[in-house]
């Protein structure tokens, strides 16, 4: 990637260039003011851009050479997932077939999507050890808030909504799960982790009362440790009326060893853009179906598809019970295909082999960095861990931030950094199971080196991406975020 | 087949580096009474080209629009020309296989990319800024009326029937956890007849309408001034080639399906929430924000900003959840837009308000058949016939063709019927002749 900076499709722009071309269609060529009423028409046309189409591809072209990708190298992000997407999943969704379909066609004409969509829905219970799924929430963020109001309504059939109004939440949760929360209409209730990096259990007693609607947990936690006494949290909520909720981010720890629903959990989301290689797409579209108990199911968001008694053919089914629609049709339904692709390559065989592999990895990886990293929880973790910059920075001045520009400059994507909050300048490092142990030892190096480099050469990272560290206080400052909002040069 | 690399010998190596002599080592954190112990009730693996067999099954059981089934369709989701430049481009594994953009340094391919689109946009819309997107026009609108309600400290809604009713339910759906209070506004003669008083803190238009009529969001946008409360607009991109734009006649808030641009119908998703605002709301913007700046070096450079507003920082005081986005579709929406150009976009909403002006006709001069509203439309309209809504899809299916979008109880029924440029006379007339056999 080179560091020459690439005008924008603005700045390419010249009166009277086009790109477009029309099918010849015969109708009949009305005039705008003959098609709609002076009042409504804009007096001259939106402004778009004028490029060609040559200058179209090589604009967007050298813009995806400024780019990292996981095509191009390891992204050991935490909690991410950042796997290799196969290419098989890009072909099973490029057919005609399940594209070109209109989402109001009726029934009849699409007995392959609900067949695919029911068979996803099935596979991904099995997964998980659920009943039932609900296919339509777009991302993970999207799944929790379905699940809190599924808590909702659950509580609510039992008269019991008004009452409970705090959700648990511990202090090592993502932020979109406190976020969640607050859109559902409860109150966050943070659970604090113990020193051994798990939640508390003493304290979560000490928070429980029948005011409780629920807990939201990730297992194996962000920490990437496993919720030991998980049967024992789930007791306890459930034994003071409440549910638990499961935040699939982490389920790439557990495919095949272990399930949500044995471990307790009442709801479940999962990340198709994480656990089933779903691609990230520079932020989305993702995935984030929800699934629950059999008690649960008459609330799932509708329709739903479905096996009619008698011929079999599938229906659009509203649950009985529906807490209503999340999506304007059936949820990012190329990501949902995708993900089926994944799965049925895989099979139950290949999704142990994923999770073995991730979990050997990440292992192998703390053990290389110990000693040189702080690894405040240093004991056997899942298919992540959080090492800590605290030891360097007081050495020498390098933080977690300095390792992360670091990092870039060696050919990797750096890890998540200052997440979770609990731990001081974190870096939490997930290698994924489709990194080779070529490519391991290569990420492990690199950190190695980059701890015992100085943290003024340090400071300067990166020095070979398109950019520089860039200004964020001045981004906020001077909120620049269209073209046409630039200050005007005189 | 798995994507895992390591050959038996590597685990072995990697194990006796740590000490361990089995993999199974590695989950004796995992309690023995949660371990499954027989794997996943699965069938195993298959290879690549089984995988595509199914998929082959899975397609050839649908019937996709195209020659075989013209497609007549909308109410949100419409059979454009997608040229061929927007998988070439948008879809590049680059873009692809990226992840969000949290590092800027190594991340200005989107991040610019996106910098592009919300200033798209800001143009269609005439709004000062635009997020990065969400996840489709009915979430947008759910932000949209929480920033309402936010900014007047008002939870009253006032929802018009013009609205798409599944846009409407999922408004619903999230106003149990919000406590907003919707009102549902009625349509006369196809458009919205908004009341003289009341306190709403959002006034909520869609414009072309769920019946395809163009509203007067002039009127709209004085009337919520007058009460006080913010005008929040659910445009669509390719009107903006013809009409007025919603942010110039009083819109506070402006949300969209951008799925015309650069989506496929693929049943519904992944589609493109559009999102934009004027400048004094920008505070509640919801989702990723792209802005210019520098880097040390004073090169131009773009990164997320106002990064305060989101979860992640705000946590439980965060007015929106929204973490992933649908960045990728954002830039297949700037590439098909980009290749439009401004006389392709302007060019392209004439074809399409052409046609549907040739097929109402064309339809309307059936026994049987007749308007449900008088009100100008661009590229959808709505019908009453003979027969009920979905009994003519059924039966046009079989002539070869995707008729339309039956039309709800709460509109009196009939049909819904969109008119794209992908449509020539030909097909419209035979759209017609085969429309009139089936009401008979």
């Amino acid at each position: 990637m080179g560091r020459e900076e690439e005008p924008t499709l603005f700045e390419l722009s010249a009166p009277g260039r086009t790109a477009a071309s029309f099918r010849a269609t015969a109708v009949p060529e009305w005039t705008a003011e003959e098609l709609v009423s002076a009042a409504h028409l804009r007096d001259d046309p939106a402004p778009v851009a004028e490029v060609s189409e040559r200058d179209l591809v090589a604009h967007m072209t050298r813009l995806s050479h400024r780019q990292f990708s996981v095509d191009l190298g390891g992204y050991p992000l935490g909690s991410c997932t950042m796997k290799y997407n196969p290419k098989l999943c890009d072909d099973a969704v490029a057919r005609t077939g399940l594209a070109g379909v209109h989402p109001a066609s009726p029934p009849s004409l699409t007995q392959g999507w609900m067949a695919l969509l029911a068979d996803l829905e099935q596979a991904l219970c099995r997964i998980t050890g659920m009943a039932a799924a609900t296919l339509q929430p777009p991302a993970g963020a999207a799944g929790e808030l379905t699940g809190l109001l599924l808590m909702r309504a659950w509580h609510g059939a039992n008269g019991e909504d008004a009452k409970r109004r705090r959700v648990l939440i511990p202090d090592s949760a993502h932020g979109t799960n406190p976020a969640s929360v607050t859109l559902g209409g409860y109150a966050v209730t943070q659970v604090p982790s113990d020193d051994r990096g798990c939640v508390d259990v003493d304290a979560l007693h000490a928070r429980l009362d029948d005011d409780v609607a629920g807990i939201m947990l990730t297992n194996p936690n962000t920490l990437g440790l496993f919720e030991e006494d998980i049967v024992a949290i789930a007791d306890a909520v459930h034994d003071a009326g409440g549910l638990l909720y499961y935040d699939g981010a982490n389920l790439n720890a557990i495919l095949g060893v272990t399930r949500p629903g044995d471990m307790g959990f009442d709801i479940v989301h999962m990340n198709l853009h994480k656990t089933f290689a779903v691609p990230h797409g520079g932020g989305g579209p993702g995935a984030g179906p929800v699934a629950v108990t059999e008690r649960l199911a008459p609330f799932l968001p509708g329709p739903r598809p479905l096996r009619r008694a008698g011929d079999g053919a599938y229906e659009w089914v509203e649950p009985e019970r529906s807490i209503g629609r999340i999506h304007s049709w059936h949820g990012n339904a190329l990501a949902l295909a995708r993900a089926w692709s994944y799965i049925l390559a895989n099979g139950g065989d290949g999704l142990r082999t994923v999770s073995e592999a991730a979990v050997l990895n990440a292992n192998w990886l703390r053990h290389r960095l110990r000693g040189t990293y702080d690894i405040p929880y240093d004991r056997p973790n899942m298919h992540e861990f959080v090492a800590s910059a605290t030891n360097l920075k007081k050495a020498g001045g390098m933080r977690a931030l300095d390792v992360a520009k670091r990092l870039l400059e060696e050919g990797f994507h750096a890890p998540t950094t200052y997440f979770p909050l609990i731990v001081e300048e974190a870096l939490m490092i997930e290698p994924t199971e489709t990194e080779s142990p070529q490519t391991l030892a290569a990420l492990a190096d690199a950190l190695l080196r980059i701890a015992r480099g100085t943290a003024d050469d340090a400071h300067e990272a990166p020095r070979t991406s398109p950019v520089g560290r860039v200004d964020e206080a001045r981004a906020a400052r001077q909120l620049i975020p269209t073209w046409d909002a630039r200050p005007q040069r005189s | 087949m798995h994507f895992v690399p390591h050959t038996d010998a590597e685990v072995g190596q990697m194990l006796d580096d740590m000490g361990l002599s089995s993999v199974e080592e590695l989950f004796e954190v995992v309690p023995a009474a949660l371990r499954l112990a027989g794997g996943l009730d699965m069938e195993p693996g298959l290879a690549e080209a089984d995988v595509g067999g199914r998929f082959d099954a899975y397609a050839g059981g649908n019937r996709p629009v195209g020659p075989e089934l013209v497609c007549f369709a909308g109410a949100g989701a419409y059979d454009h020309d997608i040229p061929s430049v927007v998988n070439r481009l948008a879809f590049r594994s680059e873009f692809v296989t990226a992840y969000t953009p949290y590092q800027p340094e190594v991340a200005q391919g989107v991040l610019q990319a996106l910098f592009e689109y919300q200033t798209l946009v800001c143009r269609l819309f005439g709004t000062d800024v635009a997020n990065a997107s969400l996840y489709d026009g009915a979430s947008a609108l759910v932000e949209a009326v929480n920033l309402a309600t936010a900014a007047t400290g008002r939870s009253q809604v006032w929802l018009s029937r013009g609205v798409h009713p599944q846009w409407r339910e999922v408004v619903a759906t999230m106003a149990v956890g919000t406590g907003h209070a919707l009102v549902d506004i009625d349509l006369d003669g196809g458009l919205t007849a908004f009341p003289a008083e009341g306190a709403p803190g959002a006034i909520v238009v869609q414009n072309p309408n769920h019946l395809g009529c163009v509203e007067d969001v002039a009127t709209a946008g004085e009337l919520a001034r007058r009460l006080g409360a913010l005008l929040v607009v659910a445009a669509d991109p390719v009107s903006a080639g013809l009409l007025k734009p919603p942010g110039a006649l009083g819109a506070d808030v402006v949300v969209g399906e951008g799925q015309p641009f650069g989506a496929p119908l693929s049943l519904g998703g992944p589609y493109l929430g559009l999102f934009a605002c004027r400048k004094e709301h920008v505070r509640r913007l919801p989702g990723r924000l792209v802005g210019e700046t520098v880097d040390t070096e004073g090169r131009r450079a773009y990164v997320t900003t106002l990064r305060t507003r989101e979860q992640d920082i705000r946590r439980e005081r965060a007015s929106s959840n929204v973490c992933t986005n649908q960045t990728l579709m954002a830039v297949a929406f700037l590439v098909h837009l980009g290749w439009l150009g401004t006389a392709g976009l302007r060019e392209l909403a004439l074809r399409c308000a052409r046609g549907t002006r040739y097929a109402r006709e064309a339809l309307l001069a059936i026994d049987g058949v007749e308007a449900v509203a008088p009100a100008a439309v661009l590229r959808e309209f709505a019908v009453r016939t003979p027969v009920d809504g979905a009994t003519v899809v059924d039966r046009m299916a079989e002539e070869g063709f995707l008729a339309g979008v039956p039309l709800g109880e709460e509109y009196g029924g009939g049909l819904l019927v969109a008119v794209t440029e992908k449509r020539t006379k030909a097909e419209i007339d035979a759209y017609a002749a085969a429309f009139e056999k089936v009401v008979r």
